[in-house]
């Protein structure tokens, strides 16, 4: 297992080539630059300003000294974020992207497990109706609809339960927090527990009727132990390659949860690069995107055999 | 036996006569849609959202783009808070936005432009995925190996950079807005194709085929396409929702339709900048588009356990 | 004497979204102390979900009333705790297919301390040597690291004595065995069998033995019940049931089940002697056939490759109008030898010399012309037909294809012809294959086939997912067409029984290689290989008595894998060099007799 896992990483390399090859072609290829603005600028400065960015020479070029910069870690400056560079505010907003991001998956993990498998125990009953049902919303209403609504209703009303105040702060990031972070991972986790707990349903029912559980109710174990140790585990199989990619989308940022709660995550600025043409800030993140794909979509396939010991990567 | 010519031919007629209509697949299928009470009701409701939108547009006493300055976000006369500015009155049944312009029948012209932007963007990736996975599939060894390679790439570049570029690249324009998501959405499609064909390919009916001498074009058209049409039909209906969904991402980003043109996505996100002062602007879009995405959830669901009945 | 298990008016309904199907109607039942049960029935009969009801098992649309009682104690539709102190401790279960059968993330050994422990209240020291115990007791070489296995890694044969040790560890009184043989190749169904026999002697548990076939039960059963649509047809001793049965259809079962030691068929069709005019007439001619698969294998950064030798040098001749039985176990090469013959395999050396015309390099268009000539009929008559097609487009896919010039009422007409002629009503031309059962879909399997008029056709284990009586109706057609169109056949088949009573001549293969090529009596009567001779003394017969007295004739090793060059030689062990990847002797093939060849083999 250990050399299919160096197998794949050196696999990975001319993949991720690929990638920021593609990506750099594909930021200039749309019209537009950075410097572009309603306000025009002088030509003499307008030029300096692209030679000080080497914007002046032809495209290929500008892609050689990239890779150039890039063989020792350096993502170059952000054209938009004057006196920054692309690794400053990757540095600056991934962190609290990925904190987000995984406090929601971790949350969507432990709801969506429990909801899928009650679901899937109670099959075809109320219970499993009603769990679909609430799912079924949390994929349908986007985020940018039940991030205002919870603001409403926990920010801007204020709720209190047997005397308790529910209220939250409804923006800002404060240092992370934790209050400040449960509306941004409630509303991130939200599509993902509905996912999660679809797919574990599905997978779970399937399960269930397979002949080894039979085998291990046969074998008059109590309900407990043919849920958890025989059931759920080959259940949570699907769930494993979702997560690579899923978890790699929701590392870098959400842009609307950023924007609407006022948190200095990497998705605002990633966002807001694309559609300014900061090349060097798009193609920093597109990087650490790419880069968390292939890594997590590596360990979800190593966890997959290793729940799985049919699975093996050494034929 | 001895038999007459007369009586051969009369045997014939009779045989003709009583051919038996098999029950195709299909037709189970579409017994065991019918029976699927949620997914009925979707399908109803869905034709009574498409129809309004096509025809109501049409006699409704307001015009879309109609500015109404004296009834500037206004309340519909039924709506239970007592704290609202105004009251629209008349036949706004939804209410005014912020420009006093009917919020019903800007629903329904939302509504026009979501699913055609669901259906155009999904044929696309239909065209694309099913062609493209079909023959990574069926043709195997280094292409397979090749294309997949290519899909996997495209998988690890984000979304909305795709969908950024290619709005750019496409200034703004309506119908290429279909083809950018379109043209993204059709990856999952290309691998649920490709991992069909590849199983189907494995079946013993494809392997009856060659031995029949069927060609490999044949038992594409002939045996192949018909047996993947089950779950591609499935992924698409979707697919359309999810769609939707990016359309109306778009706009909030506000790279969607342009004013006075609207869609559901631009309409949510007006009502989500102004819902403390007129909720409803928020509420009705938001609900009809909810709507609207759970019927097609729930009619996939639906076709995918009539096509497919061992998984309920 | 109290019975221990005492089934009373037993019905189990499921509610399909088709209507509700009433599996098992209204059944009685008792199980005595120490006695073994065979239940017995075909496909659809209600046998196996008659315990699964009975042990609350059902599926989650299945529903089971009425009384069962163990040891007088009502256990039907108890709730689940109560019930759980009876399951898997005094009532245990084993299934038929132990693969999907055993919980693919666990070790064997954990899954049987885990039955252990579920019921007593033992250290888990105490349960690991108790463990250790059971699967001495079934027979399983090296225990201590087979514990640690998972069920994947094990072989067929293995898994389903784990499944037995798991159901015997915590000492039960009654071991429900549901067609525990069915899965398992013939020489294993022998040690599974022998295993069982002894397990009921020396802890004196009641067993419970559901089969399909008579063979296993004969060899097994004191009592019989014979089911048919979840009602039971006829009860008795097994003397009785089989030497004199009452019901028609006990009597139509014994009637249909093919025997090794009545190779003629008494009132069926039997198979036409060969014609001695076409004598020297060959018809297809194999030389040296190979077909071997890359398998790709370890190695750090760059990967080996090592050659799956699925048929490894196989010649033969057939003639016209022959039949060519070709028998051997799962992982033989057999269908793969049938596939590179109908060029639907790649082959990877050997000539195909077909009505003395070199094909080995044919292009396209000449295999085109060549599937004419040959076809073959598929084992699962249900995926061997496109489920979306009607099954008269599956009939006339070849003559589309094959004779384009055919009109279309012209080729309407020839799939009618030849359904009447395969015994299908042809006003069904427009029915589906869902709509058909088993037996009627490999009869539109056979009519696709015969509707070019093929010199030869290749059943590769035609008949074997079919239940016996439809088998015999099966094999009687594919005789009768084959008198009337003079054709040669390949039958390719798992069954011993079978092959003799169709085959003009009988090969043997072991893992890819000929062992024994001879004349359908010969190889019988007088079988010289000691592996054919495993193979024969394995089959089971419908006679209980021949089957008590039959002295057990077993091979000991288990198949062994063909990525191993050392596995053909497990018969001429003086000729094997001890490396796995090295290049070995091939047996060769003598002739003992005029037309019986052997292949060579260590005395004993």
């Amino acid at each position: 297992m250990f050399s299919y896992a160096i197998r794949r990483f050196l696999g990975a390399i001319p993949t991720l080539f690929i990638i920021i090859t593609l990506g750099f072609f594909m930021m200039r290829i749309a019209p537009g630059g950075p410097f572009d603005s309603n306000r025009r600028l002088p030509p003499e400065i307008e030029h300096n300003i692209k030679a000080a960015y080497d914007l002046d020479k032809p495209v290929y070029q500008q892609y050689f000294i990239y890779l150039g910069k890039l063989s020792h870690l350096d993502f170059g400056p952000s054209f938009k974020n004057k006196d920054f560079t692309v690794s400053q505010l990757i540095a600056d907003g991934l962190p609290v992207s990925a904190e987000l991001g995984l406090s929601a998956i971790a949350l969507a993990l432990l709801l969506g497990l429990t909801l899928g498998t009650i679901a899937a125990l109670n099959q075809n009953r109320i219970t499993d109706h009603s769990v679909m049902t609430v799912a079924m919303f949390g994929i349908t209403i986007p985020n940018f609809v039940t991030a205002p609504i919870l603001t409403l209703i926990f920010g801007v009303y204020g709720v209190s339960l047997f005397g308790l105040d529910l209220s939250l702060p409804v923006g800002g990031w404060n240092n992370g927090a934790v209050r400040n972070m449960i509306l941004p991972v409630i509303v991130l986790a939200l599509p993902q527990i509905a996912v999660v707990s679809r797919l574990i349903r599905g997978s779970m029912v399937e399960v269930l009727r397979s002949n080894y559980v039979r085998t291990a109710r046969a074998k008059g174990l109590p309900n407990r132990l043919v849920v958890f140790r025989h059931a759920l585990r080959a259940a949570v199989l699907p769930l494993v390659s979702y997560l690579g990619p899923a978890i790699a989308a929701i590392l870098t940022g959400s842009l609307v949860v950023e924007t609407i709660f006022g948190i200095p995550g990497i998705g605002r600025y990633f966002t807001n690069g694309a559609l300014n043409r900061d090349y060097t800030l798009v193609l920093g993140v597109v990087i650490y995107y790419a880069a968390f794909i292939i890594v997590l979509n590596l360990l979800a396939d190593l966890l997959y055999a290793v729940l799985d010991p049919r699975v093996r990567y050494d034929q | 036996m001895i038999a007459t010519g007369a009586s051969i031919q009369n045997a014939e007629v009779m045989m003709r006569a009583q051919v038996v209509q098999g029950r195709s697949l299909w037709v189970d299928a579409r017994n065991r849609l019918l029976r699927n009470r949620a997914a009925v009701a979707s399908m109803v409701l869905l034709g009574i959202i498409a129809l309004m939108a096509l025809f109501v547009p049409l006699f409704w006493p307001y015009a879309y783009n109609a500015v109404d300055y004296d009834h500037i976000s206004c309340a519909p006369d039924w709506w239970p808070e007592e704290s609202v500015m105004c009251r629209a009155g008349g036949l706004h049944i939804f209410g005014t936005d912020d420009l006093g312009r009917d919020l019903f029948v800007r629903i329904l012209y939302g509504a026009r432009i979501s699913l055609a932007v669901g259906l155009a963007a999904t044929l696309v990736s239909l065209f694309i995925g099913v062609t493209y996975g079909a023959i990574s599939g069926y043709i195997g060894g280094r292409l397979d190996e090749f294309m997949m390679r290519f899909v996997d790439i495209l998988y690890s570049l984000p979304f909305i950079f795709f969908v950024i570029i290619l709005m750019v690249v496409f200034q703004q324009n309506f119908f290429l807005l279909f083809v950018a998501i379109g043209a993204v959405e059709w990856l999952t499609m290309a691998r649920i194709v490709r991992g069909q064909t590849l199983s189907l390919k494995q079946k013993e009916f494809i392997e009856a085929a060659r031995a029949a001498g069927v060609g490999t074009f044949g038992i594409i058209r002939k045996h192949i396409v018909p047996n993947v049409v089950g779950p591609v039909i499935v992924y698409v209906t979707l697919t359309i929702p999810t769609v939707i969904l990016s359309e109306s991402f778009l706009s909030f980003l506000g790279l969607g339709i342009r004013e006075p043109l609207t869609s559901w996505g631009v309409l949510i996100k007006d009502g989500a900048d102004q819902m403390e002062s007129a909720s409803w602007t928020l509420v009705f879009p938001a609900a009809i588009m909810a709507i609207t995405l759970f019927c097609f959830n729930f009619i996939g669901d639906g076709l995918r356990d009539a096509l497919d009945p061992k998984d309920r | 004497m109290a019975p221990i298990l005492e089934i009373r008016n037993l019905d189990v309904r499921f509610s399909t979204p088709d209507g509700e199907v009433h599996a098992v109607k209204n059944l009685d039942l008792a199980v005595g102390e120490g006695e073994c049960l065979g239940v017995v029935g075909e496909s659809g009969s209600g046998k196996s979900q008659l315990f699964l009801g009975a042990m609350g098992l059902l599926a989650s649309n299945g529903r089971a009333t009425g009384s069962v009682k163990y040891r007088g104690d009502e256990i039907l539709n108890i709730s689940q705790n109560r019930l759980n102190k009876i399951r898997g401790s005094t009532i245990t279960m084993i299934f038929q297919d132990p693969l999907t059968s055993l919980t693919p993330h666990m070790t064997v050994g954990a899954q049987i301390m885990e039955a252990l422990r579920a019921h007593q209240n033992v250290s888990s020291g105490e349960a690991e040597k108790r463990t250790l115990e059971i699967l001495d007791l079934v027979r399983i070489s090296e225990a201590r690291q087979r514990m640690d296995q998972y069920p994947h890694e094990l072989s067929g044969g293995t898994r389903q004595r784990v499944m037995i040790a798991m159901a015997t560890v915590c000492g039960p009184d009654l071991l429900i065995a549901d067609e525990p043989t069915t899965a398992v190749d013939v020489t294993v169904q022998a040690q599974i069998l022998d295993i069982m026999r002894d397990l009921q002697k020396e802890l004196k548990t009641a067993i419970v033995m559901i089969s399909h076939d008579m063979g296993v039960i004969a060899g097994m059963a004191d009592r019989v019940q014979v089911m048919r649509e979840g009602e039971i047809v006829e009860a008795g001793p097994v003397d009785e049931i089989f030497y004199r049965p009452k019901h028609t259809y006990t009597k139509t079962l014994l009637d249909a089940m093919p025997r090794l030691d009545r190779p003629m068929r008494e009132g069926h069709v039997g198979l036409s002697p060969l014609s001695t005019i076409s004598a020297d007439q060959q018809l297809l001619n194999v030389e040296d056939l190979k077909v071997y698969f890359p398998i790709r294998s370890g190695g750090f950064l760059f990967r080996k490759t090592k050659p799956l030798r699925a048929v490894d040098g196989v010649s033969f001749r057939l003639r016209q109008g022959e039949t060519l039985g070709i028998v051997g176990e799962s992982g033989c090469g057999k269908s793969t030898l049938a596939r590179a013959i109908l060029k639907l395999a790649p082959k990877s050396d050997g000539k195909v010399v077909w009505c003395g015309r070199d094909v080995t390099f044919s292009n396209d268009a000449e295999v085109r012309a060549l599937r004419k000539e040959f076809q073959i009929v598929f084992q699962d008559p249900l995926a061997s037909l496109d489920p979306r097609m009607t099954i008269g487009e599956s009939i006339a896919e070849p003559l589309r294809s094959l004779k384009p010039e055919l009109s279309a009422d012209a080729a309407t007409q020839e799939v009618r012809a030849m359904m009447q002629h395969v015994g299908l009503e042809p006003a069904s031309i427009n029915r589906y294959p869902h709509e058909f059962s088993g037996g009627q879909n490999q009869r539109v399997g056979i009519a696709r086939a015969m509707i070019v008029k093929p010199k030869l056709v290749i059943c590769d284990e035609a008949v074997s997912a079919l239940d016996v009586s439809i088998q015999s109706q099966i094999v009687d057609l594919i005789l009768k067409l084959q008198a009337e169109f003079n054709m040669s056949l390949i039958f390719i088949s798992h069954d011993l029984s079978i092959v003799r009573q169709v085959s003009h001549r009988v090969m043997v293969l072991y893992l890819g290689r000929i062992v024994e090529l001879a004349d359908r009596h010969a190889i019988y009567e007088d079988p010289r290989h000691p592996y054919t001779r495993a193979l024969i003394s394995a089959v089971l017969t419908p006679d209980p008595k021949a089957e008590r007295s039959k002295s057990h004739d077993r091979l000991v090793s288990e198949l062994a894998s063909p990525l191993d060059t050392r596995a053909q030689l497990a018969f001429l062990k003086s000729h094997m060099i001890d490396d796995a990847d090295a290049e070995q002797y091939r047996p060769q093939l003598q002739e003992v007799a005029p037309g019986h060849f052997v292949a060579e083999f260590d005395p004993e």
